[in-house]
Order: C-alpha cells, then sequence, then structure tokens
C-alpha cells in the first residue's frame, strides 16, 4: 500500500460520504411531509426519460469516430440491441444478443 | 414461500443485466486496486461504502501519497453530480419507506436509478419491498463483482472485453421503452440532443452536468407544452 491505513480508510470514507451527499440532496429539500411543488413534481416526472436518454451518451462517450474501428462495433450492438428489444421486447435477449455480438466485434473482427 | 423470498424471485428477472454488467465493471475495479495494494477487504468495504461506478474507478487513483483531501472530495463531486437530479424523480416513492429510504437514497447508482423508475412493478407484491429488493440485489453484484476482480480478476478464464457493454445496451433498451410511450418521447430525445451537444462541446470527462443543466432549461421552458401532453407518471 503507497499510503497508510488510516490515511486510507479516510479517503474511502469521504468518498462515500461525498457520494452520499450528491444523492441525498433532493430529500433534504423535499423532506418528509412537506409538500413537493408542483414545478419539481413536473420535473420529477420528465427527467426520467431524459436522463436516460443522456445515460446512453454518457455510456457511449468514449467511441472513437474518427480513428480505430470509427464507432462501427458499437453501432451496430446498439443498432441490433434496440431492433431485437422493438421486435421481441425480451430485456434479456436483446441485451445479452447486444453484449455478445459487440464482445465478437470487438475482439475478433475490430 | 416466506414473502421476502417471494419477493426476491419476482425482482430477480429484473436486475440481472445490471448483475452482469455490474459483476465485470466491479471485476475491473477490483483488479484497478489490488494494482495499487488494496486486497479484496479493501475492495470490498470501498464496494459496500461509497458503492459508485466511475467514482471507484476514479478513486482507485486517489490512493497515492501528494493527493490532497480537498481534491478528492472535489473529484468526487465532479464525478457524482448528476446524481444530485436522481432523487427529483423518486421523492414521494422513497419518502413513504420509513427506515429503507436511508438505503434506497445511498444506493441510486445509474442502473438502480433506471430500474426503479421504469420497472412495472407486478401487482402482488409490496412496491415498497420489490423496489427494495432490486437495489440490494444490484449492490450485491457490485460488492461480488470487486471481490472476484481483486482476488482473480487477472487469472479469468476467458476474454472479456467488451463485457461492459451490458450497461450500455441496458440503457439502450430502457431508453427504446421509453420512446414507444408517446409522452416520454420529446424528454428523451431532449436527454440525447442536450447530452450530444454537451459531448462535442466540453468533451468527455465533464460533459455531464452541462448536459443536466441544459436538460432541465429546455424541460422547464417547453413545460407548458410537454404538460399539456399529460406527462402522467414517469415514475412508479
Amino acid at each position: 500500500m503507497p499510503i497508510s491505513i488510516t490515511r486510507s480508510l479516510i479517503i474511502i470514507l469521504l468518498v462515500a460520504l461525498t457520494t452520499f451527499a450528491t444523492r441525498v440532496i433532493p430529500f433534504l429539500l423535499f423532506p418528509k411531509g412537506k409538500e413537493i411543488p408542483k414545478i419539481i413534481q413536473y420535473l420529477g416526472k420528465v427527467l426520467t426519460p431524459a436522463i436516460i436518454g443522456m445515460l446512453v451518451v454518457y455510456c457511449l462517450r468514449g467511441t472513437q469516430v474518427f480513428s480505430g474501428s470509427h464507432g462501427v462495433p458499437e453501432l451496430i450492438a446498439v443498432a441490433l440491441t434496440a431492433l431485437l428489444h422493438l421486435w421481441k421486447r425480451n430485456n434479456l435477449l436483446s441485451i445479452g444478443a447486444g453484449t455478445i455480438c459487440y464482445m465478437f466485434l470487438v475482439q475478433v473482427v475490430f | 414461500m416466506s414473502d421476502r423470498k417471494r419477493v426476491i424471485k419476482k425482482a430477480f428477472p429484473y436486475t440481472i443485466p445490471v448483475l452482469a454488467g455490474y459483476l465485470f465493471i466491479g471485476i475491473a475495479f477490483g483488479v484497478m486496486f489490488a494494482e495499487k495494494g488494496y486486497n479484496f477487504l479493501w475492495a470490498a468495504l470501498m464496494s459496500l461504502l461509497v458503492y459508485a461506478g466511475s467514482g471507484q474507478y476514479l478513486a482507485v487513483n486517489f490512493f497515492v501519497p501528494g493527493y490532497s483531501l480537498v481534491q478528492v472530495v472535489l473529484l468526487t463531486l465532479m464525478v457524482n453530480v448528476r446524481h444530485i437530479f436522481y432523487g427529483v424523480s423518486l421523492l414521494s416513492e422513497f419518502n413513504r419507506m420509513g427506515k429503507r429510504r436511508f438505503y434506497m437514497i445511498f444506493s441510486l447508482t445509474d442502473e438502480t436509478y433506471s430500474l426503479l423508475c421504469t420497472t412495472k412493478i407486478p401487482d402482488d407484491v409490496n412496491q415498497d419491498d420489490f423496489l427494495f429488493a432490486i437495489a440490494v440485489m444490484n449492490q450485491l453484484y457490485w460488492v461480488i463483482g470487486s471481490v472476484i476482480g481483486s482476488l482473480a480478476g487477472t487469472f479469468l478464464p476467458f476474454n472479456s472485453e467488451g463485457i461492459d457493454f451490458a450497461m450500455t445496451a441496458l440503457f439502450v433498451v430502457i431508453l427504446v421503452e421509453q420512446l414507444l410511450v408517446k409522452e416520454r418521447q420529446i424528454p428523451a430525445l431532449v436527454g440525447i440532443v442536450a447530452g450530444f451537444i454537451c459531448l462535442q462541446v466540453f468533451g468527455g470527462n465533464q460533459f455531464v452536468f452541462p448536459s443536466m443543466v441544459l436538460i432541465i432549461l429546455i424541460l422547464l421552458l417547453g413545460k407548458k407544452k410537454l404538460n399539456h401532453e399529460e406527462v402522467t407518471k414517469t415514475c412508479q
């Protein structure tokens, strides 16, 4: 270990507390029993689909479009996952096939 | 079958994609942490107390001499700041959950948030127990993955390159489901477009927070139109 046990423990606790702080903030602002303002209720509803859309971009942020494999494995695997899902609506099938397809593409083809 | 067992059995299938993803990104974390000289107990401790994918990847770098504790807090804040917005969708769900809500808030990762907000809860189980079971199982996968990684990560019996795509595929599937519901199409597209624009402008390491701000701005500006479309329950 490059640093002392005490310091390692302090770091873990700090990272844990900071992470928890980011997650707990809305619940501190709108605690149990306090009425949630209309505008926040509205945001709560529309934010979920928007965050999911953003998370897809987040997952693909490292895709190299102008070099390497030019994002072809990502494109194919995302398209396969989405199309399979539109067709069969089976989570495990879509995710499993998409992942295996991606692994095959990055390990064998590209 | 006891009630608890029944809930776990019902909830488990929904968590399988997270199981696949968390095991392997957990393993990657365990390997990285072990390379710094921290054994499986440390990995387990961190995954139990912190429980954040990208947050823990980043944190591995903190365990060297010369890193200030202020830096530790600020960098962690930067990578996890998106979580500030997640609770907004789950205020009423968690607030009625009694003591368990503290665990629910603590365990609000990207994946758990997405499952909690988009899974249609079966009619024949207690809603709160079902959400709690999903949250606990997800963290279990994460802890197990990190322990496996630190114990045996370098001896994995097969080439796992690309397996973390399971997480991407999970979000793609959930996104498709969102796009199939009329009143969620526009918010979902707002998220994709805002994320994409901010990615181009701010780059891969810093685009998430600006994206969230842009998304909220657009959603607030479009409130009249979106509310008009009768945005019903997005989050159960």
